[in-house]
Formats: structure tokens, C-alpha cells, sequence
């Protein structure tokens, strides 16, 4: 599914990943942990296709394809999405109106016929209530006035109407309380299937509680520093990061 | 709803028949030479058998125009204008001379019209297309003006108006924007061409905007238009002006002028979209459309209501007012200004208090991209007698790209201790972080921009009635490509 290779990215001349490796198979959920500055939210920008983040060696190949000269839609109309650590505001714009354009800019880049307002509609109400969400969230103005936690699970609510093959989440539980990390958790959950992958990217152990990952990777200093199962994830959890880190120096 | 091109030949059958047995006959020329002068001004009227108190309305005007200065205050650039150098006359073109089929006409225009979802034989129309004079056999147009006709709205050409109901015309024509208003107006006054009129008698809801007929009706009549609505006590009416696609004209000077009256307890919505030919990439060959509109809230409880969506013509300067005359008269103001390109804006409106506990609102949103530069220009007027006045403006810009500006210019003079009036005013870009937001969702990077700015200008889009609004929404989109990337 993603196959990165020997990545290295720099920002402003600086560069932040240094020969970062990693695989992740169909129908996997890998989770890459590290200390800040470690080069986590660098790896899911690059992943996207954010300006500014220079690939100077390495590639990425997604689904038999190099991602690294396509333009941040043409990778989302391939299946790869990013939920934000900091969703972006956009006054004005109901939730619904910009999942509309969503859906039907990626079905338009696929070469499928636009769907029509009334069954948008029909589908994100159906969306919204599967993952124990209200309405009105769709009514509101894309994460304008949202609470932390609303913000968050808004990503959930559009990762499960766009379905992607490969869902890449940025520390996702950042400024979550156990009810609605349980909620994000759940909607996480709800999309794992043998067809799609994922990248939960956390600073902590907590969510791989209730996001129980197939591998576990240490992030620091720019590359993968330790592959383990999900233990690792407790093991570091008690003995921190540093002698990770240390190894690596 | 859709109007046909064979509708709007039928339109034209009907206003022309009368009009042309109104017509001097020993005045053959179908255009007058270029230049302006007495003899211009006398043969217009001549050519529209106008009364003889019009043809001395318009020469005072003219003799008025002369000694006036250009206004120069506005923060726009153009060359001076050569006067001498302009047709003032021009009959309506023959169709037969237009393109036989939308296969000659340019498909940059046709890839247009195709965005906004023109209907086909609405293209031909605007296009100009000469097409076969079949009718439907129910017209629209006659339909509309049966339906209009039973509630007693008069709503027609102004030069009909002139014979249909003189007095109305001559009670109401220049009582709002006087023709010594400004130079541009000044202009209008002398050498108007036609326009619209309409009457709302007492009491009647008139049962349809004043649009789709419009749309038709408008053609060749850009240049120097004159409206004149009047709406009497208790009446209401929703007139739509203008179109979302691009017109051609060959004129380059527009000088329009728009007079609205409301009575006791009556309300007029008036919106325009504004789309004439901005120039090209840089600015060169756009129009220049010099507006003057103005409403009177003459009545008490009466309201109006301004709506524009301003995204055309190389320079716009236009202020659509309200003088709230009567008590608790309320007036209002919502505006999207977009300029790309060289294009440049100044607009904005102006709010005279008068009566007491009169209420005024602005809400615009200017949206400036490209080497385009645009100003807020605003008055906000409390007079001493008007008691418990209140007024709310708000001005928020837009940038797109780091060549472009956006200014904003409030005054507020306020001589009523009782009144308040408040401002906001805010300027901000689109985000790089937004863009990429939404283009990791798969929304292609000028479709990412046209959401942005159609969110930015919701408030205004939604005072818009609802056909037009969706094409308005198209139309912002449209107006801002290239300016990305």
C-alpha cells in the first residue's frame, strides 16, 4: 500500500527527515510514535503534498504510484487523507456545502458522476449518525467556533465520507478528553477493513488503548529508530523516549 | 426560470411596435455623429418624440454638465475622458447583423456562459445570435406582462412610460438623483437613452421579482441607462438588474443613473450583478461604469433594500444610496466587490439619516486579487433632527496575492446625540493553510479559492433572490481564475 524509502525532507533549507523507511500493508494500522521535533508532522505533511517541504532524496510510492509529484487533490483523489492536528476554520462554509465539493471533486477526478445535493445530504446524515454525532454539526460553518474535541471528530466525520485508502492521523488526540478520544478512536475503527491502511502518528500511548495498531514505530531524529508490535507502545510509554534516542546518537 | 430567445423576440416585437410609430419620421439616421452638443441632446429627444418639458429637462443638464468638474476624488486611475469622442446615439442594432449561430461566436464567451449554466437559447440572446422568429405560441413575456398588468404594476421602457403615464414620469424623473447630482449623472440626465420604469400602485405586492424579463429587456440600453422605480404605499417590489454573464459592449463609457422612491410602508429590493467586460489582462479596452443610484424613503416605515455583486468593468465608481426621509425608515446595503487583473473599485454607499428612529446597515465585502485595487467608500449621515438613528457598517476585505489593495474609507457624521452608529472593518487573505486544507480533501486549488471566497461573502449571497444567487456563486468563482498559482 505505502512504501517510503530512504525519505529525506528538508524545510527552509533545513533538513528534517533523514533517510526515513517505512512499509505499511494493506489493511494495516501502523502507529509512528516520537518525541517532539522528531519529524512526525513533517512525515504527514510530505505524505500530503503540503509546499514548502522539500524532498531532496527518497521516494513514495502509494498503491504501485510515486506520490511525490502529485499535487495534494490528486492524492486525496487517490485515497490518501490527512486528519489535521489543528483543523483549519473556514467562515462561511457549512460543513455540508464543502463535503459536497469534496465528494464530487475526488468522483469527478475518478470519473464518476457527480452526486446530486439531496443524496450528499442523505449519505452525511447517515454518516453523522453512525458515528454519534448531531446534525447540526453539518449546518455549521467548517470548524468555526468548534471546541477542540469538535474539531477533531469533524476530521473523523470527513475521513468516513471520503473513505480513503490510506488515513493519516496527526496526532489526533491532542487536547481530547477520554469521552471524545473514545469517539474519535471509534470512528478510526469503524473505516479499519482489509482494504484500507493507516498511519496514526501520537505522541502518547494513550490512543493505542483504543486504536490498537499492527506495528509500532520510533520516530526520532528524522528516521525510524525501532519497529515493534503494539508493546512497544507500553514499553515506551514507561521508559520514555530517551533511550531511544539515545541508541540512535 | 428559463426565458427563451424566441421570448425575447416577441418581447421586442411588443415594446418596438408602438415605439416605432412614435418615431419622427423625417429623423432617418439611425445614429447620430459622434460628439456632444445641443444639437445632440435635441436630436435624442426627437428621436424618442419626447415632450417638450423632457427636451428642456435634458438641455439644462446638458448646459449644467459643462461647467462641472470631474469628480476626483475616487481612488481610480484612467485617462481623462474626450467626450467629443464618444457616440451618444445609436439606434438598436438590427439582428441580422449578429453572428448566424452560436458556432461564430467566440467560445471563450460560450465556455462562460457553459459555467454559469446559461440555458441555450438563452446564450443566443445574450450572444446576439440572429435567430429564426418562431414563437411559442404561449409567451412569457406576455404572460408576465398580463399577470403584471392585472395587479396594475406599470413596468416598462421608460420612453413608453413617457406616453403611458407622463405624469407619473415628470412627478418622480430627477427627484432623487437631481441632474446637476454629479458629472456623470449630469451626462445621464442629457443624453439618457432608455431604461426602465416601473410603478407599484398602493397596497400591491407585485406577484414576481423583475428579473428574467430584464435579462431581455436590458439589452442596448447599457450605456446610458435611466431607471425610475416608484413604489406606492404599502406596495412592494423585487427588481433584479443586470445578468452574471459577461456583456459585450462596445461602449466603453457607462454612465448610468437609478432612481428609487418608497412611499409610506412600502419596500423595494434592488439587486444588480454587475458583469460587463473588465479589459484584458491589462486592463486595457474594459468599461468604465460611472454609477449614480440612489433610493428616497420617503414614506414612513418604508425600506430599501441595495444588493449588488460587483465583479465587472475595468474601473466601477458607484455608491447605491438611501436618503431615509420618513420616520423608521430603514435602508440597507449588502455588496461583493471582486477585482482581478488591473481592474479597479471604488464603491461603496451612502446612509443620510433624515427621519427619526430611521435604521441603516452595510455589510460589504470586498475581494481584491491579481495588480486590482479597491476601496470602501462610505457616509454615514445622522441629521439633527433624526432621533434614535442607528446605523451598523461592516467593511471586510479580502486579499488574494500580495499585489493587490484594499482600502477603506468610512465617514461618519453624526449630529443627532441619540444616534449610534457602529463600524467594523476587518482585512484578511485566504491562508495558505486553508487552501492546502482544503485541497488535501480533494478540492482542486481555484475551486479551494471560489469556496473560501464564496463563504467570505456569504452573508451578502444570501440576500440575493435564489436564481440569481447560485449563479452568482458560480459567477465568484469564475471571476477570481488565474488568480492562483
Amino acid at each position: 500500500m505505502l512504501e517510503i524509502k530512504d525519505l529525506h525532507v528538508s524545510v527552509d533549507g533545513k533538513e528534517i527527515l533523514k533517510g526515513l523507511s517505512l512499509s505499511v500493508d494493506k489493511g494495516k494500522t501502523h502507529a509512528i510514535m516520537g518525541p517532539n521535533g522528531s519529524g512526525k508532522s513533517t512525515l504527514s505533511y510530505v505524505l500530503a503534498g503540503r509546499d514548502g517541504y522539500e524532498i531532496t532524496g527518497g521516494r513514495i510510492v502509494f498503491e504501485g504510484e510515486d506520490l511525490t509529484e502529485m499535487d495534494p487533490e490528486e492524492r486525496a483523489a487517490k485515497g490518501v487523507f490527512l486528519a489535521f492536528q489543528y483543523p483549519v476554520e473556514i467562515p462561511g462554509v457549512p460543513n455540508s456545502t464543502f463535503l459536497k465539493e469534496a465528494v464530487n471533486a475526488i468522483r469527478r477526478f475518478r470519473g464518476e458522476e457527480e452526486m446530486d445535493a439531496i443524496k450528499v445530504m442523505k449519505m452525511l446524515r447517515e454518516k453523522t449518525k453512525a458515528l454519534g454525532m448531531s446534525d447540526e454539526m453539518l449546518k455549521r460553518a467548517v470548524n468555526v467556533g468548534f471546541s477542540g474535541g469538535e474539531k477533531k471528530r469533524n476530521e473523523v466525520l470527513q475521513m468516513a465520507v471520503l473513505e480513503p485508502k490510506l488515513a493519516i492521523l496527526d496526532e489526533t488526540d491532542s487536547g481530547l478528553d477520554i469521552d471524545a478520544l473514545k469517539i474519535v478512536a471509534d470512528g478510526v475503527n469503524r473505516l479499519r477493513s482489509p482494504e484500507r491502511s493507516a498511519l496514526v502518528i501520537t505522541h502518547y500511548q494513550r490512543l493505542l488503548d483504543y486504536i490498537v495498531p499492527d506495528k509500532v514505530h520510533v520516530l526520532a531524529k528524522g528516521r525510524i529508530q525501532v519497529t515493534g508490535g503494539k508493546e512497544l507502545a507500553l514499553e515506551l510509554e514507561k521508559k520514555g523516549y530517551a533511550e531511544f534516542v539515545e541508541e540512535a546518537a | 426560470m428559463a426565458v427563451t430567445a424566441e421570448t425575447a423576440e416577441r418581447v421586442k416585437s411588443i415594446s418596438g411596435d408602438k415605439y416605432k410609430y412614435g418615431f419622427v419620421t423625417d429623423i432617418e439616421s439611425d445614429k447620430a455623429p459622434k460628439g456632444l452638443s445641443e444639437d445632440i441632446v435635441r436630436f435624442i429627444s426627437a428621436k424618442k418624440n419626447e415632450p417638450e418639458w423632457l427636451l428642456e429637462w435634458r438641455l439644462k443638464a446638458y448646459r449644467q454638465w459643462l461647467t462641472m468638474p470631474e469628480p476626483e476624488w475616487a481612488k481610480v486611475d484612467f485617462p481623462a475622458i474626450d467626450y467629443q469622442d464618444v457616440y451618444y446615439y445609436s439606434a438598436p442594432k438590427s439582428m441580422k447583423n449578429g453572428p448566424k449561430s452560436l458556432d461564430e461566436v467566440d467560445p471563450d464567451l460560450l465556455a462562460t456562459y457553459e459555467k454559469l449554466g446559461i440555458p441555450l437559447r438563452e446564450q443566443e440572446m445574450l450572444a446576439g445570435v440572429a435567430v429564426d422568429a418562431v414563437f411559442d405560441s404561449v409567451s412569457v413575456a406576455t404572460t408576465f406582462k398580463k399577470k403584471l398588468e392585472d395587479v396594475g404594476v406599470i413596468f416598462c421602457p421608460i420612453s413608453e412610460a413617457l406616453e403611458r403615464c407622463p405624469d407619473l414620469v415628470r412627478k418622480y424623473l430627477g427627484t432623487v438623483v437631481p441632474a446637476g447630482d454629479n458629472k456623470h449623472a449630469c451626462l445621464n440626465s442629457a443624453v439618457f437613452t432608455d431604461g426602465s420604469f416601473v410603478y407599484v400602485p398602493p397596497g400591491v405586492r407585485c406577484p414576481m421579482e423583475l428579473s428574467t424579463y430584464f435579462r431581455i429587456n436590458e439589452k442596448n440600453t447599457g450605456q446610458f441607462e435611466r431607471t425610475l422605480i416608484v413604489v406606492d404605499k404599502g406596495a412592494y417590489v423585487s427588481y433584479l438588474e443586470g445578468c452574471t454573464a459577461p456583456m459585450r459592449d462596445e461602449n466603453q463609457l457607462h454612465a448610468a443613473v437609478v432612481e428609487l422612491i418608497a412611499l409610506d410602508d412600502a419596500e423595494i429590493k434592488y439587486s444588480t450583478v454587475q458583469n460587463w467586460y473588465p479589459g484584458d489582462e491589462n486592463g486595457k479596452g474594459g468599461i468604465y461604469n460611472f454609477v449614480t443610484k440612489r433610493g428616497a424613503c420617503r414614506g414612513r416605515n418604508s425600506k430599501i433594500s441595495w444588493t449588488q455583486v460587483e465583479t465587472g468593468s475595468a474601473i466601477t465608481w458607484k455608491y447605491p444610496s438611501c436618503i431615509l426621509q420618513g420616520d423608521n425608515s430603514v435602508g440597507e446595503f449588502y455588496s461583493i466587490a471582486i477585482t482581478n487583473n488591473r481592474q479597479q473599485a471604488d464603491t461603496g454607499t451612502k446612509m443620510i439619516h433624515l427621519g427619526r428612529n430611521t435604521r441603516s446597515r452595510i455589510i460589504s465585502k470586498g475581494i481584491s486579487a491579481g495588480h486590482a485595487d479597491q476601496t470602501y467608500r462610505g457616509l454615514v449621515k445622522i441629521s439633527p433632527k433624526a432621533d434614535g438613528a442607528r446605523n451598523y457598517t461592516q467593511c471586510d476585505s479580502l486579499l488574494i496575492g500580495d499585489k493587490c489593495g484594499a482600502h477603506t474609507v468610512p465617514y461618519i457624521e453624526s449630529r443627532n446625540k441619540s444616534a449610534v452608529v457602529e463600524h467594523e472593518a476587518t482585512t484578511s487573505s485566504i491562508s495558505e493553510d486553508q487552501l492546502f486544507y482544503l485541497r488535501q480533501r480533494g478540492i482542486p486549488e481555484e475551486a479551494a479559492v471560489a469556496l473560501v471566497v464564496n463563504g467570505f461573502c456569504r452573508e451578502v449571497l444570501q440576500q440575493l433572490p435564489m436564481e440569481f444567487a447560485v449563479e452568482a456563486q458560480k459567477l465568484v468563482g469564475i471571476s477570481l481564475e488565474g488568480s492562483v498559482g
